[in-house]
């Protein structure tokens, strides 16, 4: 039997809770050979950034135990050839766009939503947080509740009112619930986590840092509990609040846990790269074990391990 | 398609030790029917469970039509993954995706083209060789590594060459130096119209500038490290001259591995050039 995998973001529905995860897809066009963009619950692109940036020097990728670390600076065209030719060709297909803005200052970001407010073809934004702020000595925002609010209020107040505005955090932080719901409480529509946290890995052949930047963001199964372990606890204090849950999925199971632990979509980052097939296998691996679950709905089964275990028989009962 | 690329789980037919080198032939139709010189595969390293997530990327040495369409590619064991593979028996299975990247492009008239190659990168070379055959082209090899051992191709090379010169750096096999010493040379001796070089980033930079010297036109493949090969994770980029004069960090895996050498900024390879496109300063205007 099928199993309804709708997702919502907010009031945006989406057929299913598989995303292609920021910076994971290109634009799109590199991942169309081996899976049909619009058949993803949406594709997110790379951070957007208002002006052209070539990113951070080589080496920016290293290989760690069941990860990588990288330091690709959010190299890209800039929100004008964004528009011009990598939105549209996505717009055209009927693709489902999840538009991340990256910027260094609440007046960048805020340009930035100006920018997309009137482009077609934008499903939700997301605000990547994990920026060094060029007005605080580069500490990045998605670690000053203060500062993220600051940026969601000022996307939020530019974006139209019909398309989700969503906050992705960063796992390491001091307290992720403080972030998450500072975000809230400034508009955000709904959350996305995690981020990569920053890592470093030194060459000992070579004897200096594995990438040119020194330190880099952590991704791949080697951070899932981080992610699991966020979206847990953003779920049980922000119980109302859709989640995109994101952090070394690779399988259906992957992708199930973080639903179980509060999550109502779950993107797809890394694995992309080792398997660019991935989306619509996680997909089919999901459904088919809500199915064997006696799941009907998705939704259904999100945060569904914050019940206590042995209670669920009782919620039947006329008491 | 031509050049578009699939993922596929191909079957390893046969393996082989190439003096330093591991070279496997893995049946994936697919992927050979749609190969032209110069393309690559990348494979999933490690099984089913593997830690390893990034894919490894070997440029295609030879496809034949053995069961549908065989894939062979060489390469030297340099860090875990690479370990793996040299331990791949027959019959085992590989995922690989392929073919990418943008292949050498040929002359539309027979001309003279020079083939040089350093260490395995010789591999893509000897396909490439065959293609301008195919076109009356005439083709000379200059082949070079470390020692004799790591000279990859040097007996096909002779066989199929117009004239075939070796180079190691101790001296144990032809001519004592690197491919590049003897390039000038070599260029004068074939009158050659066009330079293609595969090798690692040093031994390009010589050539091309060799090349340049001399005023003929140079294709390098260019190797960098990379994790998907597909072009979306941004890692493999160098910074590359465009048409306009505008130097843009540009990825290896999907607007190479092949370019036109003299736009190539060789010198600032692991650096981002004060003047590309995007570059950190570039934008304070704003
Ligand atoms: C190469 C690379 C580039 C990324 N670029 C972005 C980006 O531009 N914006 C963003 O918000 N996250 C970016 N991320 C983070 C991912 O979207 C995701 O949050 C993180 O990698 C965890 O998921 P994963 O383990 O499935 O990759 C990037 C990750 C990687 C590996």
């Amino acid at each position: 039997m099928a199993v309804d995998m709708r997702a919502y973001l907010a009031h945006v529905e989406l057929p299913n809770p598989i995303l292609a995860a920021a910076g994971c897809a290109g634009t799109g066009r590199e991942l169309a050979p081996f899976a049909d963009v619009t058949r993803l619950g949406a594709l997110t692109t790379r951070s957007i950034t208002m002006a052209p940036r070539a990113g951070r020097p080589t080496p920016r990728m290293a290989e760690t135990p069941s990860g990588m670390l990288n330091a690709v600076g959010l190299q890209g065209p800039g929100v004008e050839v964004f528009l011009a030719r990598e939105l549209p060709w996505l717009a055209e297909r009927g693709a489902r766009t999840v538009v991340s803005i990256g910027g260094g200052s609440v007046a960048e970001y805020a340009a930035l939503a100006r920018r997309l407010a009137d482009a077609p073809g934008v499903t939700a934004v997301e605000i990547n947080l994990s920026c060094p702020n060029v007005e605080d000595r580069g500490r990045v925002f998605a670690r000053d509740g203060g500062a993220a609010a600051e940026v969601v209020a000022s996307v939020r107040a530019a974006m139209r009112y019909d398309v989700p505005v969503v906050a992705k955090l960063a796992p390491d932080v001091a307290d992720v619930v403080a972030i998450a719901r500072a975000c809230v409480d400034s508009g955000a529509d709904a959350l996305a986590m995690i981020n990569t946290p920053i890592g470093m890995s030194i060459d000992v052949d070579t004897m200096r840092p594995a990438l040119a930047a020194g330190t880099g963001g952590l991704s791949g199964p080697a951070i899932r509990p981080l992610a699991v372990r966020c979206v847990w606890q953003v779920h049980a204090a922000l119980p109302g609040v859709p989640l995109i849950g994101m952090g070394g999925v690779t399988s259906g199971r992957d992708a199930l846990e973080l639903v179980l632990a509060g999550a109502c979509a779950v993107a797809v980052g890394t694995t992309l790269f080792h398997d660019p097939y991935a989306c619509p296998r996680i997909l089919r691996e999901l459904e088919e074990l809500l199915a064997e679950r006696g799941f009907d709905r998705l939704a259904d089964a999100v945060g569904l391990a914050h019940r206590p275990a042995h209670r669920n028989d009782l919620e039947e009962s006329p008491l | 398609m031509a050049g578009t690329p699939v993922q596929v789980t191909g079957t390893v037919l046969t393996t082989r030790r190439v003096d330093a080198y591991h070279a496997l032939t893995v049946v994936a139709p697919a992927i050979a029917d749609r190969f032209r010189p110069g393309h690559f595969v990348t494979l999933a390293v490690g099984g089913p469970q593997t830690s390893m997530l990034t894919r490894r990327a070997f440029a295609v040495h030879d496809v034949k039509p053995d069961y549908g369409g065989t894939v062979e590619f060489v390469f030297a064991v340099r860090g875990p993954g690479t370990a793996w593979l040299a331990e791949r028996k027959a019959r085992d299975a590989l995922d690989l995706v392929g073919p990418l990247g943008r292949p050498f492009p040929l002359p539309r008239d027979p001309a003279s083209c020079l083939l040089v190659g350093a260490e395995y990168g010789s591999a893509p070379l000897f396909a490439l060789a065959d293609a301008l055959q195919q076109r009356n082209c005439r083709v000379d090899f200059v082949l070079g590594a470390a020692s004799s051992d790591r000279v990859f191709g040097a007996l096909r090379a002779r066989r199929m060459g117009e004239t075939t010169t070796l180079t190691t750096q101790d001296g144990s096999l032809g001519m004592r130096g690197s491919v590049v010493d003897v390039l000038a040379a070599v260029i004068a001796d074939t009158r050659a119209d066009v330079v293609y070089a595969c090798g690692p980033m040093p031994m390009l930079r010589g050539v091309t500038a060799v090349c340049v010297e001399y005023g003929i036109p140079v294709q390098v493949s260019v190797e960098e490290a990379m994790a998907c090969g597909i072009g979306v994770c941004m890692t493999c980029v160098v910074p590359v001259i465009d048409d306009d004069g505008t130097t843009q960090m540009v990825r290896v895996c999907t607007e190479g591995p092949v370019f036109r050498g003299e736009r190539v900024r060789f010198d600032d390879v692991g650096t981002i050039p004060f003047d590309a496109l995007g570059a950190p300063g570039g934008d304070r205007g704003r």
